[in-house]
């Protein structure tokens, strides 16, 4: 079994023409060609790497890690002395993981990575969650690494980073018992000790998912006498150091193999990544869109297990006569199952590759000076990565939970016992809309693309790429959808009235979000007949959603909230 | 600091036996091995992973494989060393074909005598054949002692190799003074996955047949050594003509019969604890279970 080739949707995403553009800007004149014995001579030996080794990711998900998913999330992991350890079945996921040599995947060579750009990165924590979206938050935390490489100094990227690749974990250390999506209120005290040279940490952080790792970046007021995010810094922390103890761990609904932990730092002894005062505002907000990449990751790998434990379910359940998948009822549930799943996904690849491009500017902005043309391109690519991801983060989980929902609904009464595996999808599910900014969060960062017309502007890219005459129907109906949208929009921009646009903020997400899977759907069954069908369904069912959406707006004077607002008063 | 290992591990490409379809066998009762998957012999894979264990206690230790077959068992060599071997070599030739068991061994032993190991770790058996002698005669024509049916390796010094061995009621640990061959059993560890990094090092590495079939007549002097693969034919590996491949194989095959199970009896048990008893009995005794 295998989680990578049993799915021709991914190998379909590594072939996407902008993807040589982003391996020949990864590997900048394939320098290390000659340097690192593994690494690749041109574009075809680049791609055809990520595939190898996604391959021997997409083996050990199947062999491994899916196999362990339902002992780890029944015996969880414990604290043991103020240490986490974790159950059998996570340490034996993490080893497989750490002996093939896959850990710091997206991390250069010189570091002891692969050097392989987010597509490949964002595919691995897709098929880890889809064999356990608990352990995929332990495999996915080796986003901190991209932070040291991104912010930290030289020493501390020498000191930090050959470790990711030799299994040492990471955590990021930002929530705390009063600071949780409002991070400005970080309280954990960061203060100079001259004589050792070092920062101490003093305090409690809470919600820490895998909070017992070697290597943790921990958000602290550096700034005394201060109370908002211009006083905080990010740090780094080695394990080794000590004076970080695990007080407990949460007792969870889903994702339990997880550990999410709360910690007291007394004296922990930390090192200053980047510079002081930039810790929220910058390196945490970096950090966060890398996370949120990864939530959407995880999303689609969880709502591709419950799709698959669906669709068996229904091939193999008989009720009168015949197997239920027969029912208009039952597989019209697994046809918007699968193509909320494949739209998911096909936002993620795009987010994904949006990333790739203007990262590997940055990182090619530190070897030479960019040209005039690549900078613009770093920029739109930067501005499209930044509007993409909140839409990813919302869409995907959201998504994986109605699909964790459906599917389990399909199980019957089966469903609702712990003797399948769907139980534990839905669980697992709930989290995703909740953690690294919340749903509602999400359209707080999006509706800024909504009113500034970033979306449209793509939405306008998308409609003149050629579709099939026999797919020009569909086109028309995105078409007409992205005119309801603009009038939406202008609806609520001409109300000028901030309440009344964060009420509706939500709804114009999600409509732009509609036609942009939309879009991507139809675009991909231009090149595969895998996605004929998705795209038919998501389209019109799309254009449903979006008509709703228009018609509660329309109707909807400023008047009207409040109905809603009175529940403050009560 | 114990004195490093020169180790060969014997592996076999085999037909995947393991999940048959109805195409699996020809009609003449041999096995078509077109339909089947080419695979590493499982076992075989655990005896490469007593061998890499070693190697990794062992600093210095070199692990090489050695397997028999046509070309396309170089396969074979490449998924070892993306795990982690250091090399291997393919006995390849039209002499060598249609050997039995113990045309095989003499092929093996002949190369084995170039590569001068300290220790020889193969599988117990091929899902193919089944024999389980291919090992043991191995041992017996190098004069080597030879522990079958191993599980672990416990303990190497240099001088002698300690060994858990898996037996029908229980286990056994035996010491073996070196060299020596130790055929390996499927419940010990299972092997390793592909190493990432050593398999982008390696996925190019080739034989000269395999280059010269997708037209390159010789290797590119600019690329690194690793990416030859060693193939060996007779010439290579000495010995005596008639003892290779058919013609070295005393093995005949009168009649080969299909064998097709099928359920057709049927028994009917009451809920009674007297036939659910009768019924355990019954399986025991004819080890369907216990």
């Amino acid at each position: 079994m295998n989680f990578y080739t049993d799915n021709n949707d991914l190998r379909f995403q590594l072939q996407h023409p902008l993807m040589r553009k982003i391996v020949e800007l990864k590997e900048n004149n394939f320098a290390d060609n000659g340097k690192y014995d593994y690494a690749p001579t041109d574009t075809d030996d680049a791609l055809d790497s990520y595939d190898r080794v996604l391959e021997v990711i997409g083996e050990i998900c199947a062999e491994i890690i899916a196999p362990n998913a339902e002992s780890v999330d029944h015996e969880g992991p414990q604290v043991i002395d103020g240490r986490v350890k974790y159950a059998a079945g996570t340490q034996q996921n993490h080893d497989a993981l750490t002996q093939a040599g896959v850990y710091g995947l997206s991390l250069p060579r010189e570091y002891g990575g692969l050097n392989f750009s987010m597509v490949p990165y964002v595919m691995a924590a897709e098929l880890v969650s889809r064999a356990d979206a608990g352990f995929a938050n332990i495999w996915g935390l080796q986003d901190c690494a991209e932070t040291i490489h991104e912010f930290a100094s030289k020493e501390i990227k020498d000191r930090f980073l050959p470790r990711i690749n030799k299994g040492d974990t990471c955590s990021m250390d930002l929530t705390e018992p009063d600071a949780g999506s409002d991070l400005q209120a970080v309280m954990l005290k960061a203060s100079w000790d001259e004589p050792a040279g070092v920062w101490r940490l003093n305090g409690v952080k809470r919600f820490i998912t895998n909070g017992d790792a070697q290597i943790k970046l921990v958000l602290a007021r550096s700034e005394e006498g201060t109370t908002d995010g211009r006083g905080l810094s990010y740090f780094v922390y080695d394990k080794n150091d000590g004076g970080v103890t695990v007080r407990r761990i949460e007792n969870k609904l889903g994702i339990k193999g997880s550990p999410t932990c709360e910690l007291v730092f007394s004296n922990a002894p930390a090192l200053l990544v980047g510079d002081r005062k930039l810790g929220l505002i910058k390196y945490v907000m970096s950090l966060m869109n890398g996370a949120r990449l990864g939530v959407g990751a995880q999303s689609v790998g969880l709502s591709e297990a419950a799709f698959r434990e669906a669709l068996k379910y229904a091939h193999e359940r008989v009720q009168f006569g015949k197997a239920i998948i027969n029912f208009p009822a039952v597989y019209e549930l697994l046809g918007v199952i699968k193509a909320k799943l494949q739209a998911s996904r096909a936002l993620l690849y795009e987010t994904a590759r949006f990333v790739d491009v203007y990262k590997a500017y940055n990182l090619l902005a530190e070897e030479r000076k960019l040209t005039p043309e690549e900078r613009a391109e770093q920029k739109e690519y930067q501005k499209l990565a930044d509007i993409f991801t909140p839409l990813l983060k919302l869409f995907a989980s959201e998504y994986a939970n109605q699909n964790a929902y459906d599917a389990l609904q399909i199980h019957g009464g089966s469903g609702f016992m712990k003797d399948y595996p769907v139980e534990r999808l839905y669980r697992d599910a709930r989290i995703l809309t909740i953690y690294e900014g919340t749903s509602q969060l999400q359209v707080v960062a999006a509706i800024r693309g909504v009113l500034t017309g970033a979306y449209l502007n793509k939405i306008r890219a998308y409609e003149k790429e050629p579709v099939k005459a026999e797919h020009e129907h569909l086109r028309k109906i995105l078409v007409a959808m992205t005119d309801q949208y603009a009038q939406t929009v202008q609806l609520i921009q001409a109300k000028a009235d901030q309440q009344y646009t964060d009420f509706h903020a939500r709804r114009a997400v999600e409509m732009a979000g509609h036609i942009i899977m939309g879009y991507l759907l139809l675009l991909d069954a231009q090149e595969s007949d895998d996605f004929i069908h998705s795209s038919a369904i998501f389209i019109t069912r799309g254009q449903a959603w979006n008509t709703e959406r228009h018609a509660f707006i329309e109707t909807f004077e400023p008047d009207h909230m409040s109905a809603y607002s009175a529940i403050v008063e009560n | 600091m114990t004195k490093p290992l020169k180790i060969v591990v014997l592996a076999k490409q085999v037909p995947d036996t393991r999940n048959v379809g109805k195409n699996a066998m020809k009609e003449d009762g041999t096995v078509n091995r077109a339909a089947l998957p080419a695979i590493f012999n499982p076992e075989d894979l655990n005896a490469l992973e007593q061998a890499l264990r070693l190697k990794d206690r062992i600093p210095g230790t070199t692990v090489q494989l050695l397997t028999m077959g046509p070309g396309r068992a170089a396969g074979i060599i490449r998924e070892g060393l993306f795990r982690g071997a250091d090399g291997g070599v393919l006995l390849t030739d039209r002499k060598f074909a249609g050997a039995d068991t113990l045309a095989t061994s003499y092929a093996l032993m002949q190369a084995i005598g170039k590569l001068n190991p300290d220790l020889i770790i193969a599988g117990r058996q091929a899902i193919d054949g089944d024999t389980a002698q291919v090992g043991p005669q191995v041992a017996e024509k190098l004069h080597w002692p030879q522990v079958t049916y191993a599980e672990d390796i416990l303990s190497c010094n240099g001088e002698r190799i300690a060994v858990k061995r898996r037996l029908e009621r229980g286990v056994e640990t035996v010491s073996a003074p070196l060299p020596a061959l130790i055929t390996v059993h499927g419940s010990a560890a299972a092997c390793r996955s592909r190493h990432a990094k050593h398999l982008l090092k390696y996925k190019h590495a080739k034989t000269l047949s395999e280059l010269q079939d997708a037209g390159n007549n010789a290797y590119d002097t600019n690329q690194p050594e690793y990416l030859r693969i060693t193939e060996w034919g007779v010439a290579d590996v000495g010995g005596d003509e008639q003892q290779f491949g058919l013609a070295g194989s005393p093995t005949k095959v009168k009649k080969i019969e299909n064998i097709v199970f099928q359920a057709k009896e049927s028994k009917r048990l009451t809920a009674s604890d007297t036939d659910v008893n009768g019924l355990i009995k019954e399986l025991m005794a004819n080890h369907t279970i216990g």
